[in-house]
């Protein structure tokens, strides 16, 4: 889907610093946790963006922000053309109504003492004028059923399920009231290879169904490629780069995307030995004391004197197509694309018939 | 060095065993729950220089088959039913404990996924490692730090004389998965088993752990067994690997074979789940259901719930490993059908 559309979020300058505390009676605050430092970015309807970077660099941040589970310290974001730190009462709730977040971890954030069918009508109980109290259960079945489940299993509890089944519970709370942006933190992540692809086919079958929007933060680059129309690069709390998925995975320009992307392997023994890997020396530094400049310089093998002095801005720069957040910013082409037939994987793989497939509450 | 020029293997003399052999190995653990079957019959071998990646899903067993050949399984409630652990001939699970415990760290090291939970918080890095050669090898105090500030420098922690005695939370995580590798490469093992040593770092730190653990094997000469769900790291590494589902090896394979001509239909699900450029737009390939409980294996195969190439026989009869090619079995009743795409 083309980023076509207009913007259901706009994120302009977002700062987000946890102050760092120093005594126990009498805090005195000795720093800040740049968390967020300076994030600016659209959503369009329909279309998903991907949230990338390592450990740390502030994506679960920006989440928590867009949710308005944190207030900001800085800046704004704009929920169809309206400031949602300044929203109140009903327009506050309308807007709470309509951003949804799905969260990682499947089997932490589904309340272990609640039923399916409560976990999932739950949003109807503080949004109670969407469903009317004798809709709800007819409701909730649809919704078990819109992702994948039995809607016979309203009565079960979370631990009956696996994991990519609880995921999926989670994505029916997300969806409950028909939001239009979808937030979601590592959907994946804590699931098992063979069934993240479930899940990820989810995802897109009721993005079109629905229209939604979503923002999708992941690690795995390539789970991220598939799924997004646009994609930003994080590094310790701002964007690096963004653009179209073609354009971050085709022709990356900032190093630190470069690095990223050639540090993914390849499922692919043949390249092997044909691929330039890029190898980062040291860790991403402390948010709490960033480098000055460009806050890569301290891992970026073309790093000059400038670097260290005037911060690179994320904008469109010569010859690049899309914004890139580096003095020295040059495309390159890093990943290889290998196609279905080169892979061996050109035959169709037969699946069985949906009613031979195990029932939920046979895990281990 | 015994490599060859192009990085594999030197061949091993006929009749010589091979550097490790886990043969026919059953590990369940009995519960209050019920037994959990969690290794069923798992049979693989490595020899020097050589990387054997063991792949599969969590829960399927890859963990505590490693833990056995370790000796470090959690008995009770863990128990080696049946099968054998070979080190250069010599079955591990009939040692007493006391000769077993020599081969720790001397022949046979491990690294855990989780290095914070695996390092002791209460003493300096320094001092874990040199503890090793104290114990070990006798050495004083002294001599012990040395070597450990040399396995520091040799991992590549920068300013390690400084951080010599650092405790491990003052490191990163990344730092931390060089720490455990250090503590493991102390003793020079020839085998070295790597539980997952990436599953919790970023991409760029990944990279940098992967391309030491290489660079250590080459030089010295190591088996090396990855324990990994990630397909994309086995087609980097590995030599050969092995594909775990249930409790079993479903597959045993060269690394090149197994990504160009899959003969499992577990396997040839994974490879085709996993996203490729040439797919943007269209709905990913995904295998049905969930593996199975390991206390409520199906009967026959145990892939059968979740497999379309699936008959009556596979719901009776358990596939024995059906030769494929060089080096190449496939446990599936039905392997060829999969090798030539055509369910018949
Ligand atoms: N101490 C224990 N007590 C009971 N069951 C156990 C114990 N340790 C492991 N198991 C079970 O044995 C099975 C295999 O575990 P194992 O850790 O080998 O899996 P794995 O494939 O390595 O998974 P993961 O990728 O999650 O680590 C699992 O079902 C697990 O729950
Ligand atoms: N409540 C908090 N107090 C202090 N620091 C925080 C808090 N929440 C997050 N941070 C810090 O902010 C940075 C970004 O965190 P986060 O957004 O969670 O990263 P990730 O990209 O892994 O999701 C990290 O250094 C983290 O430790
Ligand atoms: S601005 Fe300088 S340090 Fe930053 S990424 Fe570009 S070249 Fe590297
Ligand atoms: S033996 Fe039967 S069920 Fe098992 S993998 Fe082969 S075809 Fe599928
Ligand atoms: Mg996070
Ligand atoms: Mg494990």
């Amino acid at each position: 889907m083309a980023p076509a559309g207009e913007a259901v979020l706009e994120v302009r300058d977002l700062v987000k610093h946890f102050p760092l505390t120093q005594g126990i009676v009498l805090q005195r605050q000795i720093g800040a946790v740049k968390a967020v430092d300076g994030v600016s970015l659209d959503l369009h309807k329909g279309e998903t963006l991907g949230v990338v970077g390592e450990s740390g660099c502030g994506k679960s941040t920006l989440a928590k922000l867009l949710m308005v589970l944190e207030r900001p310290t800085a800046g704004q974001v704009k929920f169809n053309g309206e400031d949602i730190y300044s929203l109140k009462g009903k327009a506050f709730k309308a807007m709470r109504r309509n951003i949804q977040i799905v969260f990682q971890d499947p089997y932490s954030s589904l309340n272990p003492r609640m039923t399916v069918g409560d976990i999932v009508g739950e949003p109807f109980d503080i949004h109670p004028e969407v469903a009317p109290r004798r809709d709800r259960r007819r409701k909730v079945q649809e919704l078990l059923e819109v992702v994948g489940l039995s809607p016979e299993h309203i009565n079960r509890y979370p631990h009956q399920f696996s994991g990519g089944q609880r995921q999926r519970i989670g994505i029916a709370r997300g969806l409950a009231l028909r939001p239009d942006v979808i937030i979601c933190d590592e959907p994946v992540s804590a699931l098992d290879v063979s069934v993240q692809a479930q899940v990820i086919n989810l995802f897109e079958n009721l993005q079109s169904e629905f229209n939604l929007s979503y923002i999708f933060i992941a690690h795995d680059l390539s789970i991220v490629r598939h799924i997004s129309d646009r994609v930003a690069v994080m590094y310790l709390g701002k964007i690096v780069e963004i653009g179209d998925e073609s354009q971050i995975y085709g022709a990356p320009s900032h190093p630190y995307t470069q690095a990223l992307l050639s540090a993914v392997p390849i499922p692919d023994p043949t390249q092997r030995d044909r691929k330039t890997q890029i190898v980062l020396q040291g860790d991403v530094p402390s948010p709490a004391n960033p480098p000055s400049g460009c806050r890569f310089r301290t891992r970026c093998w073309k790093a000059q004197d400038i670097c260290a002095t005037e911060e690179p801005l994320l904008t469109i720069r010569p010859g690049i197509s899309h914004p890139s957040a580096c003095h020295f910013a040059e495309q390159a082409q890093i990943v290889e694309t290998h196609d279905a037939e080169e892979f061996g994987l050109n035959q169709p793989v037969p699946t069985p018939d949906d009613d031979d497939l195990v029932e939920p509450g046979t895990l281990p | 060095m015994t490599l060859t020029e192009t990085g594999s293997p030197a061949a091993v003399p006929a009749g010589t065993p091979p550097l490790l052999e886990v043969d026919n190995l059953h590990v369940e653990f009995r519960t209050r729950e019920g037994v959990a079957k969690a290794v069923n019959g798992v049979s693989y071998a490595i020899n020097a220089g050589e990387t054997l990646a063991v792949l599969g899903e969590s829960g399927s067993g890859k963990s505590v088959t490693a833990q056995a050949i370790m000796g470090i399984l959690d008995t009770p409630p863990g128990f080696v039913t049946k099968g054998s652990i070979r080190y250069q001939g010599d079955d591990l699970l009939q040692m007493p404990e006391g000769v077993r415990r020599t081969y720790r760290g001397e022949h046979l090291a491990m690294i855990f996924q989780d290095a914070l939970s695996s390092l002791n918080p209460v003493f300096s890095v320094g001092y874990q490692i040199a503890e090793m050669f104290r114990v070990h090898r006798g050495m004083s105090r002294s001599d012990g730090m040395k070597k450990a500030l040399e396995l520091m420098e040799l991992v590549n922690i920068p300013a390690a004389r400084e951080r010599v005695k650092d405790y491990p939370h003052q490191f990163s995580g990344g730092m931390r998965q060089r720490i455990m590798i250090a503590m493991a490469i102390a003793l020079d093992p020839e085998v070295l088993i790597a539980d997952e040593p990436t599953t919790a770092l970023d991409v760029t730190v990944q990279a940098q752990i992967m391309a030491l653990l290489k660079e250590l094997q080459r030089e010295r000469d190591m088996g090396l067994i990855l324990i990994t769900h990630d397909l994309g790291v086995v087609a980097d590494v590995a030599d050969k690997i092995a594909v775990m589902y249930a409790g079993r090896i479903v597959e045993r394979a060269p690394v090149y074979d197994i990504y160009a001509r899959p003969a499992h239909p577990y396997t040839e699900g994974l490879l085709a789940s996993i996203p490729r450029v040439d797919m943007k737009g269209q709905e990913l390939f995904a295998i049905k259901g969930i593996p199975p409980s390991l206390m409520r294996i199906p009967p026959g195969c145990p892939f059968n719930p979740r497999c379309g190439y699936a008959r009556d026989i596979c719901r009776e009869q358990d596939p024995p490993n059906y030769p494929v090619g060089d080096a190449h079995d496939s446990a599936c009743h039905f392997w060829e059908e999969v090798v030539d795409g055509t369910r018949r």
